[in-house]
């Protein structure tokens, strides 16, 4: 019998992995079993220890969050999988999962994963390996396709990060011999304050019990707590050596279902024990890694230790885009990454020319470095603000000197200098408090097109290094300016327009018609400034400050109008994917990402881009109203 | 005895059908909702003729797709204009049921469901005639109008004709299968899952006669 619906879901379903490997009819049938939910903003689909559900989810519309407690942890988008951990565990759920929008979620019966597993080695090793990375989508598109077994991830090269760290274990577990009771092998984790006990002979391992043990077994009835632990142990252990990886940990606590691995000398269980790796460690180890890269950089002390730390850096965003990790979470390790750069640059370029600094100072980076959206190695833009003195062009030449060496290194590490020397140690942006106020007064007083491009540079500052207050002052003195000429926003306004929304009438894109970029679309230009330029306006209309990045700004115009939220939610989800994209396509062509050749897209890319034109067009048009420029358009 | 004497003269499937209304379900998330929509060769009622039939079942305001039905009705009745809209040809390779094989189908599936269309009123009156055609009463279902419904979770009332294509333009649902039976029968799912989730946030003790009355 026909099934339309079904065939609808199955429509969707194949055009994400695990389910692109599953056979028409093996998909029809898990189409046909489907259940399909709808969630409002901030409904749970489920909740942390909450008993497990007989389906797992995919996002068909909308959003969801993951969070453990009130953290986030990961956020799915259409496509996307979740649920699916306890499942296969047949465990509580770890997390809680909030409906971020509006979310039409398909429910996937529980049975089915089954199916998947027992007939599908590709879709069984996508699970796995979706596990091992901690993300839903292990492949990049490029490697789609490709076995994981084939281990190219069990023995990965050296651009992946975590997942080939070696996994850091507990180096002195705590251990029992297998003639006591487990009354005083209980006894002992609840002073060492520890979750599983091994159990030795001869120091290697012959069993484990953990908490769950004690539950099952003991809790129950089944077993008396005067009994041997070898009565309620597992056994045998499963081993492995000391430098067992993050991927390999997590793959052999899946495949054997357990959550205690025991690290002994030769990897077998005929030596001796030298530690214990729980799932708990391998969460740490996750969360913790790229503040490894922070502490190298604030112990480098020269430029090119500061590259080779940089290139790290470029190697692990590489793989946190190809594993499709969220971009928030991207753009902030990456932007923390590089302002711990460009603060050590400036330490070491402060003690390079051993003079006293002259007054306090504050560095501040500008344009998208400033909004921290910097993903790939662009050119460095940034600019310094000095406190008023009597010796100006004294303490102006320390400083200038200064600027030029950090703007070296930042050169050194892969900032390339700005072409159009958008740098500090230009004496146009290397100014005091007062020239600085007095030169915005001049760009908003007077505003023609070149003006309004530098502020446009200039007003997504970011504080790196220095005297906070300086800043502060500088931002003030905006304020007090758009106030007394209004009009000002209303010319910034024109020109966040001057890019027109993306789409024809005709649901094309429109593409650049002349020029070395013929028939490309221009990424930046038409869809990611629009965005950009947008929030910089509505922020400033609000007089806030502090708030630089296009993602937090449209937050907080979401909270400061709640009328307009929808769409400036929808505006932070189009600069997300759009980002990405670009960073995607950057890392592809090494080169900027900005030109992307519409007719090499896939359909689905296509479309996606496509959904992310109706928010450029919708914030054009808010912005239009609202600073009433049809008028001067 | 009188009732009874006068159920025999009806089919076994009707007096299945109609023995089901005799359990009555007051829990809202246990009632089944039967979403459902008809393809037709006109707009009249009493001269045209149903097509396809399209379902879906909601329970607990979750869609149910393994609970759907979809049928195609073979024709005598043709109407040539009809054929652009549906794209149904009289003659299509798909498998068509007579029309009373399909309304029996129909009648399995629904049971004593509670019945939800968009603009409810003509598929309800379509099925109606094929029943009347087959010598049987009118459905005995509960009926909710997605477009009624729609104007209840609305603050200012009003009296407009709001099309499937609108509501899922409001609602930002992406629409594929536009004018096929159980294309529609899903869309007008999602619809009611909406609406119900709004009607849920105006009344917290919602029963189901909130959904029915709405003036």
């Amino acid at each position: 019998m026909t099934n339309t619906i079904a065939e609808r879901i199955l429509d969707f379903l194949k055009g994400f992995p695990p389910f692109d490997y599953l056979s028409y009819d093996e998909l029809l049938h898990i189409s046909t079993q489907i259940k399909v939910l709808y969630y409002e903003k901030g409904d749970h689909i489920f909740k942390q220890n909450e008993a497990l559900h007989d389906y797992f989810y995919v996002v068909k519309d909308g959003a969801v969050g993951l969070y453990s407690d009130n953290t986030l942890i990961d956020e799915c988008d259409e496509g996307d999988i979740f649920g699916l951990r306890a499942v296969i565990r047949k465990d509580l759920y770890l997390l809680n999962a909030i409906a971020e929008e509006e979310s039409i979620i398909y429910g996937i019966p529980a049975k089915s994963i089954d199916d998947i597993i027992i007939n599908n080695l590709q879709a069984n090793q996508f699970i796995l390996a979706s596990f091992a990375t901690n993300t839903r989508h292990p492949y990049s598109s490029e490697n789609k396709g490709k076995l994981f077994a084939n281990e190219t991830i069990l023995q990965p090269n050296a651009s992946s990060f975590t997942e080939v760290q070696s996994a850091s274990f507990s180096k002195n577990p705590i251990t029992c011999q297998p003639i006591i009771t487990i009354k005083e092998a209980s006894v002992i984790m609840s002073q060492s304050n520890i979750g599983s006990i091994i159990i030795t002979e001869n120091n290697r391992p012959i069993g484990i019990i953990t908490d769950k043990d004690l539950r099952h077994k003991i809790a129950t009835g089944k077993h008396d707590i005067s009994e041997h632990v070898t009565a309620i142990m597992s056994a045998p252990v499963i081993t492995f050596p000391k430098h067992i990886t993050v991927a390999e940990a997590q793959i052999a606590m899946l495949n054997h279902g357990i959550s205690h691995l025991c690290i002994t000398k030769d990897g077998t269980i005929n030596s001796e024990l030298v530690g214990i790796l729980s799932e708990h460690d391998i969460i740490v180890i996750h969360g913790n890694n790229p503040s490894v890269l922070i502490k190298e950089i604030k112990r480098a002390s020269s430029a090119n230790q500061l590259q080779m730390i940089m290139q790290k850096a470029q190697l692990l965003m590489k793989n946190y885009i190809e594993q499709n990790i969220p971009v928030g979470f991207i753009t902030n390790i990456i932007s923390a990454i590089n302002d711990a750069i460009t603060k050590r640059c400036i330490q070491l370029s402060i003690d390079e020319l051993q003079e006293e600094l002259p007054t306090s100072f504050a560095w501040l980076a500008i344009g998208s470095q400033g909004r921290k959206e910097q993903l790939l190695l662009t050119d460095q833009d940034n600019a310094l603000v000095y406190e008023n003195v009597q010796n100006d062009a004294v303490v102006k030449s320390y400083f200038l000197r200064l600027s030029k060496a950090v703007n070296n290194k930042l050169n050194v590490v892969g900032f390339e200098f700005c072409p159009a020397e958008m740098m500090a140690s230009n004496p146009k942006w290397c100014l005091s408090v007062s020239q600085w106020k007095a030169q915005f007064k001049n760009w908003i007083t007077h505003p023609d097109e070149d003006k309004i491009l530098l502020c446009n540079i200039f007003f997504d500052y970011d504080f790196v290094f220095g005297n906070h207050d300086l800043v502060d002052q500088m931002s003030d003195s905006i304020f007090e300016a758009i106030d007394n000429y209004e009009i000002f926003l209303n010319f910034m306004g024109r020109n966040a327009l001057r890019n027109p929304p993306p789409l024809s009438f005709f649901r094309n894109f429109l593409v650049e018609d002349s020029g070395d970029h013929k028939d490309q679309f221009d990424i930046k230009a038409r869809a990611i400034m629009p965005l950009v330029d947008a929030a910089r306006l509505l922020i400033l209309s609000h007089e806030i400050k502090d708030i630089n990045s296009t993602m937090a700004r449209y937050k907080k115009l979401g909270d400061l109008e709640p009328q307009n939220k929808d769409l400036y939610d929808s505006c932070i989800n189009a600069f997300r994917i759009l980002l990405r994209f670009r960073t995607q396509h950057g890392l592809k062509r090494n080169d900027s990402g900005r030109f992307i050749d519409i007719k090499n897209l896939n359909k689905n890319d296509r479309l996606k881009l496509k959904g992310c034109f109706k928010p450029v067009k919708d914030i054009q048009e808010l912005v239009k109203i609202r600073f009433k420029l049809s008028q001067l358009l | 005895m009188k009732w009874f004497k006068r159920d025999l003269k009806y089919p076994k499937f009707y007096r299945h059908y109609k023995a089901a209304f005799n359990h009555k379900i007051n829990d809202l998330d246990a009632v089944r909702f039967v979403v459902f929509d008809t393809e037709t060769t006109g707009l009249d009622p009493k001269s045209d003729r149903i097509i396809s039939i399209g379902t879906v079942a909601v329970q607990a305001f979750e869609i149910n797709v393994y609970d759907s039905l979809e049928c195609y009705v073979k024709q005598e009745h043709f109407n040539k204009d009809t054929v652009q809209i549906h794209g149904l040809l009289k003659a299509g390779n798909i498998t068509k049921l007579e029309e009373k094989d399909a309304i029996i189908a129909f009648l399995a599936h629904i049971k004593n469901s509670v019945l939800v269309a968009h603009h409810a009123a003509f598929d309800i009156a379509m099925v109606n005639e094929a029943l009347k055609r087959m010598g049987l009463p009118k459905l005995k279902n509960k009926v909710i109008d997605t477009g009624k419904l729609y104007q209840k979770t609305k603050y200012i009332k009003d009296h407009k004709h709001y099309s499937l294509d609108e509501l899922c333009n409001t609602f930002n649902i992406r629409m594929h299968d536009r004018h096929t039976a159980s294309g529609d029968a899903f869309l007008t799912a999602l619809i009611f899952l909406k609406l119900s989730s709004l009607l849920k946030k105006k009344s917290k003790n919602l029963k189901l006669k909130d959904f029915m009355h709405w003036f």
